[in-house]
């Protein structure tokens, strides 16, 4: 399988308050389609790796790559165009706009990407919201929804353009037992057959598990992987 | 793409209605006291100007007399190298304050450009025989109809007509107040007495009201061929040239022209009323200061409600950026917002503007006995229409520019982490 990612001799330094080391050196590459967890105790870095992934935090040292696309020293605004259509996002908290209803937040993503018309990108919203069986709920404003409900919203959402990778922060971190079950199985089906990959930062150990791979890292460095 | 941009920013206007009718009202309220203030000036201004042209002619030529002491008739017969002769109190001999060769000189001006109206006067100090009491004034003898065009007498006759004057054999014109004074109305008799004793009876063809105290307590018209009769002068004593232009901004550069052409002291109306041109100046000042502040003022209640409400929405802002919006389309979305409310509150301004004014503009202004008017003046130009819009959005686009662009630095990374 190809490689989708690559991380080359990252490092990142917090200089708030003191400076600080968080990553050292880190290099590893991450193939298309598969599900990766990245676990670690509170403080090692995980997640700071996971925003640099994302191209959000362009504040560090080495090379990142995605999609063979370069992507260490793009403008800002290059960066917000390639996230929107090759990352998708979903977070502990589902982050939805409370003013627009469900339906409305699975399109923003698309229709700032404008590649299809409206009607085509309104049918792919409700294609993505059948996915995660929550159709019924897509006229309903989003800060109607329930917790279980917003999230899953919230993964059609990082859906809505198939982008290469989903990057996931906890991403079942506020769920009950069931609803993260159902969130993971979703993860898995997109990993297994449509060839998405999956990273995630994580506590949950048993989620962790039943990934493709892990990382775990510890004092901004892997330690295992 | 602008269009979910748009989208957003409406969406985020809708969904706190209160809060966008404030913030406009805000504008709202600026335009519409910025429209009334100007409008009202504005027609103050210019009912001022009005009554000071139609009473002051747009220049004045006359002989200002200036005696030169310099010189004594004893510097002839004695020697001033030896000695200093000193005359106290000299007094000037042999000088008349007329204007010599005046038909030639107004038709003369009669052939510049930008001339309406060309007035030969001689006035004179006299003194209305109202019994036993003499009521001090000034007598202007004119040619009516050449005056009628200076000051627009007829409309301003509140008894009797101007072409009177010429009909009836000394016939005479009284102001308002100083027919009330004399108690005398059209068809009355009054007696008039010049500086050097002599007097005449004049029948009374008309009164005027120019809504100038000074003016209508002291002034009448009779012919100029009366007075130089009640003066014993000849047929060319004129004293003064009063001259109406097509456009009386240009006087000031005309009357320099006729001072140095003809030698004569050239008054245009601007210095003539200096003081009520620095009263018109001020006001004009005034207004403008106090509408600027308004919409200052506007301005702030913009930006507090963008700084509010972008502070309101750091994590939709966080995750918009994640889905790919760029800075640029977060400052989009939010400019929009307050341009959007500069628009419309500018535009409901207009209109509220426009009630106030009209308002104003009907009521009827507290009756005055001096004062020839009957309702508030206010104007209504447009460009103070246009400059209301425009400036109610140049504000809120400066207001709305400092928290957007702020929110489109805002880092997503700090939020999103939690």
């Amino acid at each position: 399988m190809e490689t989708v990612l690559r991380a080359k001799k990252v490092n990142k330094y917090f200089y708030e308050p003191e400076e600080f080391h968080v990553l050292k050196d880190i290099s590893f590459e991450v193939r298309r389609g598969e599900f990766l967890s990245l676990i670690g105790k509170s403080g090692c870095g995980k997640s700071t790796l996971l925003y640099l992934l994302s191209t959000m935090d362009t504040d560090y040292k080495g090379e990142i790559e995605i999609n063979g696309t370069k992507l260490t020293g793009q403008k800002q605004k290059q960066l917000a165009a390639f996230r929107n259509e090759h990352i998708g996002f979903v977070f502990q908290f589902h982050f939805l706009l409370p003013e627009f209803s469900a339906l409305k937040n699975v399109m923003l993503p698309a229709e700032k990407l404008n590649k299809y018309s409206k009607s085509e990108i309104k049918d792919r919203a409700y294609e993505k919201l059948r996915m995660l069986d929550m159709q019924d709920y897509a006229m309903k404003q989003s800060s109607k929804l329930s917790g279980g409900q917003a999230q899953r919203v919230a993964i059609a959402r990082a859906l809505i353009n198939d982008p290469t990778i989903i990057m996931g922060d906890e991403p079942t971190g506020n769920l009950d037992t069931a609803n993260t079950q159902i969130v993971f199985d979703i993860l898995k089906d997109l990993a297994t057959n449509k060839g998405q990959t999956i990273i995630a930062v994580t506590h949950d150990p048993e989620f962790a598990q039943k990934s493709d791979r892990i990382i775990e890292m510890k004092d901004g460095e892997i330690i295992k992987q | 793409m602008i269009g979910v941009n748009l989208e957003i920013a409406r969406t985020h206007l809708l969904a706190k209605k209160r809060q966008t009718l404030v913030a406009m009202m805000g504008v709202t309220f600026g335009i519409g006291m910025y429209l009334l203030m100007i409008s009202f000036m504005n027609g103050f201004n210019e009912y001022l100007e009005d009554t000071l042209l139609s009473s002051t002619p747009d220049i004045h030529i006359y002989n200002d007399i200036k005696t030169d002491y310099s010189h004594s008739i004893l510097d002839q017969v004695s020697d001033t190298s030896r000695m200093l002769n000193i005359v106290h109190h000299p007094k000037p001999k042999d000088i008349t304050p007329n204007i010599h060769n005046p038909k030639q000189i107004v038709s003369d001006i009669k052939t510049f450009d930008n001339i309406l109206a060309v007035s030969p006067q001689l006035s004179s100090q006299v003194f209305y025989n109202n019994g036993p009491v003499q009521i001090p004034g000034t007598l202007n003898g004119v040619n009516i109809m050449e005056e009628a065009k200076l000051t627009n007498l007829q409309d301003k006759m509140k008894t009797g007509a101007i072409e009177d004057l010429m009909k009836v054999d000394n016939g005479i014109l009284l102001g308002h107040g100083l027919a009330t004074k004399l108690n005398a109305s059209v068809g009355d008799l009054v007696t008039l007495a010049s500086p050097q004793g002599t007097s005449m009876s004049f029948r009374v063809v008309g009164t005027f009201q120019f809504g100038i105290g000074s003016l209508d307590n002291i002034r009448s018209y009779v012919s100029l061929k009366n007075v130089q009769q009640l003066l014993g002068k000849d047929n060319q004593y004129v004293t003064d040239i009063n001259i109406k232009m097509k456009d009386y901004t240009k006087a000031k550069q005309l009357a320099a022209v006729f001072a140095r052409k003809y030698g004569y002291k050239s008054e245009d109306w601007q210095v003539a009323n200096a003081s009520a041109m620095v009263s018109i100046t001020i006001r004009n000042m005034m207004t403008i200061v106090i509408s600027f502040t308004l919409l200052v003022v506007a301005g702030f209640g913009i930006y507090n409600i963008m700084n509010m409400t972008i502070q309101n929405k750091l994590k939709d802002i966080a995750i918009l950026k994640a889905e790919g919006f760029a800075g640029s389309d977060i400052i989009q979305i939010f400019l929009f917002q307050s341009l959007t409310i500069g628009l419309f509150g500018a535009l409901l301004g207009l209109i509220l503007g426009y009630a106030m004014s009209y308002g104003v503009y009907n009521l009827p202004f507290p009756k005055n006995e001096f004062m020839s008017i009957t309702h508030f003046p206010v104007t209504f130009h447009v460009r103070h229409y246009v400059f209301g819009v425009v400036f109610g959005m140049l504000t809120t686009l400066i207001a709305g520019l400092m928290p957007s662009l702020k929110a489109g630095k805002i880092d997503p990374v700090a939020i999103l982490r939690g």
